[in-house]
């Protein structure tokens, strides 16, 4: 009994890790999500530093602009992962080769990597291109960003299901993304503005505990919908 | 052969729009047998294939595929085989790779699986490191004979098999549909069928339109 147990456990996995596998695999033959992600945060960060000039904004809207640039580059790219299954007719496919939580924690699996890499060239750029963005706490500002694309990722995979099936995905996404990561982008702007004004670790504690309590509610509710959202 | 699968379906009906595609369609296939679904176009062929696969939920009625209620997806899925018009592979893979994928996908090692055998069965092997892009419409859908039939399932839906399919083509199908005789259970949706008095069971869908 244990055994089979484990082998379904196993068998679970690895259909996880092929969902995934297979994402990545298509993406890097159409580079469909990484060139929409790349070319969306280069022009954002761009504008910003050209209508900036040689003037210092102050910090708290300095660390809100790098979440705008994260937040549409995020709704540029994250949406593909179920949009391009629906719209080549492969999510029947796929619904015959596997459970529904495979299928959720595999696209949720990609998005997370996904979100990674957004996230890690729109901070590096961010911070070589924009006069007075400096982060003087660099702990809090690195558990913030992984807290936050962590959080980015489960609820944009959760949308992109939801929004795979409408008709008007392309303004549905950010339109129903945007109160659902309200409270997610709320918190990491203010955890990000206080990483930049040189706040003790422990003082961030707070939006860390929120930030935490958005994914695990984010996820164990997702895990919930989805088969109300995958089957028809 | 698995002998705890079977397809009890109890009925069934489906609502489209408000519109009634078909009502009380009830039968039960145990292993061995055949069923050959009729019936003139819109009828709901394709729907009632849908259903009996977990692809779709029926209205009314249920449709059990044995095993027991302990019995996961994953493992009800891996007895199911489907080609139909409306199943895709994807187009930037080879076969070969679409193959190697779903088998994983399945929760399967796709090394233990002899995929080029497959191929060869189905023709394509020539073809098998060529995206599938490039494919005809008649290669694509010998592609869906290859993908359905690699992890030998118990039982094998046809919707439309002979579509775009050449006399060769359609030799390897009757080919398919007698092995899966001996081997498992064997649904077919298709109005283009010779040989109707060698299916076991047959439902007629404009029978069950008027119902």
């Amino acid at each position: 009994m244990t055994t089979l147990r484990a082998d379904r456990r196993f068998s679970w996995l690895r259909s996880v890790i092929a969902v995934y596998a297979k994402d990545w695999h298509s993406e890097l033959r159409t580079r469909y999500a990484i060139s929409a992600l790349l070319m969306f945060v280069v022009t954002t960060i761009a504008i910003i530093m050209f209508s900036l000039g040689s003037e210092d904004a102050p910090p708290e809207v300095l660390s809100g602009m790098l979440w705008v640039v994260v937040f549409f580059g995020a709704m540029s790219g994250l949406a593909r992962t179920f949009v391009m299954e629906e719209e080549r007719g492969t999510s029947m496919t796929l619904q015959l080769l596997t459970g529904p939580s495979a299928v959720y924690f595999g696209k949720l699996l990609f998005n997370l990597v996904l979100v990674f890499g957004l996230n890690s060239v729109t901070v590096v750029l961010y911070l070589l291109l924009i006069n007075g963005f400096v982060v003087k706490t660099v702990s809090i500002f690195l558990v913030t960003l992984i807290l936050g694309s962590i959080g980015f990722a489960a609820a944009a995979t959760i949308i992109a299901a939801i929004i795979a099936r409408a008709s008007t995905k392309g303004t549905l996404y950010p339109v129903l993304s945007f109160p659902i990561l309200l409270p997610l982008l709320l918190t990491v702007i203010n955890a990000t503005r206080m990483a930049g004004e040189g706040a003790a670790f422990s003082e961030a504690y707070g939006e860390f505990q929120l930030l935490i309590s958005y994914i695990v509610v984010v996820i164990a509710a997702s895990t919930v919908v989805f088969d109300y959202v995958w089957k028809d | 052969m698995n002998e705890s699968v079977h397809i009890k379906a109890s009925g069934l009906k489906k609502v489209f729009n408000g519109r009634t595609i078909f009502s009380d369609i009830s039968f039960l296939l145990t292993p061995g047998q055949t069923l050959l679904v009729t019936g003139r176009n819109g009828s709901g062929k394709s729907t009632l294939v849908k259903i009996l696969c977990g692809l779709l939920t029926p209205t009314a009625g249920s449709v059990d595929r044995g095993g027991g209620p302990r019995r996961s997806e994953a493992a009800l899925l891996a007895e199911i085989g489907l080609v139909a018009p409306y199943l895709q592979m994807y187009d930037e893979f080879s076969a070969v790779e679409n193959m190697r994928s779903a088998l994983a996908m399945r929760g399967l090692k796709p090394a233990a699986y002899d995929i080029d055998v497959v191929l060869q069965r189905v023709g394509l092997y020539a073809r098998r490191a060529d995206d599938v892009r490039t494919y005809s419409s008649g290669m694509k859908q010998r592609m869906k004979f290859a993908f359905a039939l690699i992890h030998s399932p118990s039982i094998l839906f046809l919707d439309e098999p002979m579509a775009n399919l050449d006399s060769e083509g359609m030799e390897m199908v009757r080919g398919v549909m007698r092995e899966q005789r001996s081997k498992g259970m064997l649904v077919v949706a298709t109005n283009e069928v010779n040989d109707v008095d060698t299916f076991d069971q047959k439902v007629n869908l404009d029978d069950a339109a008027r119902r």
